[in-house]
């Protein structure tokens, strides 16, 4: 006898609340389909178009050393995006359309990488707090409810501690350099800071999908505990290297945890909205890529068909 | 004899490093993803194989100069790598085609370098040979894969072999360093290397439906430091940090 909907629903929720993982031929209600396709996607997009603000410093990295670890920094995070995009593919839309939602601004990515990258400095407070706030949100994601994300989480994981590391290495060496290194490492942390916070998004209060991520296990933990993680690791870790982190309402609370000045949220929500400054400029470059390689793609395609 | 492995070795290093670094400008304006990926793979095998050159043209040098201060303090006219090397990206035949070029010549010359009495240069030469292989064959399939595509792809594929041709003889052109480090067994035979060169070239084309380029102007000079107007801005650009903060470690 078929199912009807309301049972699905609840053998569904029932498999969620054990903890058991949803696979792609499973029963899945359409909206937790519908959120995770925009969840995984924007995941993928953010990968992809985040290899932009670090290439941008490929051509000028001050030593072999440098450069072969940026190369390879920026090439983990497209690998990452193949993960992901794949993990996506396998809710039933193909990578071609989630690049055309892209392109049509349909589909959204993180905010942070709509930030330009000014100078050396920059590739590591990148990897210091870019990446090590995307390693605070993809450790609580290993345990989401639908198994190809979480698996691709699993393996992003390991290489996103290696870029916080190799993050906080430059910036350490930019903190305890000249005084010109100095005042490079804590520019970058004045820029950096504050859209680091937002990459978490909104409070718990104002966030449209996180109820409702929340109980079918997309998301395991709220907003504002994961940004409040990354808070607490961060700031010793800058006064370690005697940089001053731009908030002058930051403070130690008796429990150890520090309580922060407001986010600015007009600004976060303009970014998100297409006006940051780097929005239109890393849309276009990915667009023309992708555009002056069709003829390329169609080759591949003409030539598999021969 | 010093002067000259130092030099030999300097000019294997630098064009690792330049092509390394034409390649790397390349990183995330891929046709499509993979290929993003495959394309920084080449431009980091190049580089760790421009490391171990320089490390190694330094320890032959013993001036005091590492490996950082030989790719990062040179001027342009102290460069020797192959004008090919530093040809800009252009289009993605382009850039196929300019690493079939080289990894055709690089894999025939670190196959006889592996055999170079001076052990520290085989040593590098084999284990660079094992990259280079995976490179050349990858190269050799997107001649194929462009040449035999759509009649666009072959078109641009044929117009890049044109735009690029001139500046393959000068891979085969030795000098007194090349002469001499060959009497003693230590450098690669050119002439040789430009018999393999050329039917390995001529194979590929045959099967790619495109065809070798008639020869014109040979573009020359590199090994005395001369070259096209593309190499000083490549070297502007990589330098810029290391000369304007000459104090600073990074
Ligand atoms: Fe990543
Ligand atoms: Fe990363």
């Amino acid at each position: 006898m078929k199912k009807n909907t309301e049972q699905l629903e609840l053998e569904f929720q029932e498999k969620i609340d054990n903890e058991i993982k949803i696979e792609p031929k499973d029963w899945m209600p359409d909206a937790y389909r519908k959120n995770l396709i925009r969840q995984i996607s924007q995941h993928a997009h953010s990968e992809v178009i985040g290899m932009q603000p670090e290439g941008n410093w490929i051509t000028r990295a001050p030593s072999l050393r440098a450069k072969k670890i940026l190369l390879a920094k920026i090439q983990d995070e497209g690998g990452h995006g193949l993960y992901l995009y794949s993990a996506a593919e396998t809710l039933g839309v193909s990578r071609d359309t989630f690049l055309q939602w892209l392109h049509q601004g349909k589909a959204k990515y993180s905010s942070i990488f709509n930030y330009p990258t000014l100078n050396w400095a920059d590739m590591g407070a990148i990897g210091w707090l870019v990446d090590g706030a995307a390693i605070v949100n993809q450790v609580s994601l290993q345990k989401t409810s639908y198994g190809p994300y979480s698996r691709a989480m699993v393996r992003i994981c390991k290489e996103e501690s290696f870029h916080q590391r190799q993050g906080y290495e430059i910036m350490t060496k930019m903190a305890r350099g000249t005084k010109e290194q100095k005042q490079m490492a804590q520019d970058a942390l004045n820029r950096f800071w504050w859209p680091a916070l937002m990459m978490f998004g909104p409070h718990d209060s104002d966030s449209a999908h996180s109820s409702q991520s929340l109980k079918w296990k997309i998301k395991r933990e709220s907003n504002d505990t994961l940004r409040q993680r990354f808070i607490d690791k961060t700031v010793p870790q800058a006064e370690l290297i005697g940089l001053t982190v731009p908030d002058p309402d930051l403070e130690l609370q008796p429990n150890g945890s520090y309580k922060t000045g407001e986010i600015n949220w007009d600004e976060f929500w303009n970014v998100v909205k297409g006006n940051g400054p780097c929005n239109k400029q890393r849309l276009a470059h990915h667009k023309k890529a992708h555009d002056e390689g069709r003829w390329v793609r169609e080759a591949c395609l003409a030539f598999a068909e021969h | 004899m010093k002067n000259k492995l130092f030099k030999y070795t300097l000019r294997l290093g630098d064009n690792a490093l330049i092509l390394g670094h034409r390649l790397s400008e390349n990183c995330s304006k891929g046709p499509y993803l993979e290929e993003d990926i495959s394309i920084t793979n080449t431009a980091l095998d190049l580089l760790g194989q421009a490391e171990a050159f320089y490390k190694y043209a330094a320890q032959v040098e013993d001036a005091g100069r590492t490996e950082d201060d030989l790719a990062y303090k040179r001027p342009e006219n102290e460069f020797y790598n192959l004008q090919l090397t530093e040809q800009p990206n252009g289009n993605f035949a382009h850039i196929q085609v300019r690493q079939f070029f080289i990894d055709a010549f690089n894999y025939y010359l670190f196959s006889q370098l592996k055999e170079s009495k001076d052990p520290t240069l085989a040593a590098i030469a084999a284990k660079s040979l094992k990259e280079v292989t995976y490179h050349l064959r990858r190269s050799s399939e997107w001649m194929i894969r462009l040449g035999k595509g759509t009649p666009e792809s072959n078109q641009k594929t044929q117009q890049a072999l044109e735009d690029l041709w001139q500046f393959t003889h000068e891979m085969f052109v030795a000098d007194e360093v090349d002469e001499t480090l060959l009497k003693e067994g230590i450098a690669a035979d050119l002439h040789k290397l430009k018999e393999h060169w050329d039917a390995k070239v001529n194979e590929i084309l045959e099967q790619a439906n495109l065809q070798r380029p008639e020869d014109g102007y040979h573009a020359t000079g590199s090994k005395k430091g001369y070259h096209t107007e593309y190499l000083g801005y490549i070297l502007a650009e990589m330098q810029y940090l290391p000369r304007a903060y000459p104090d600073a470690k990074w």
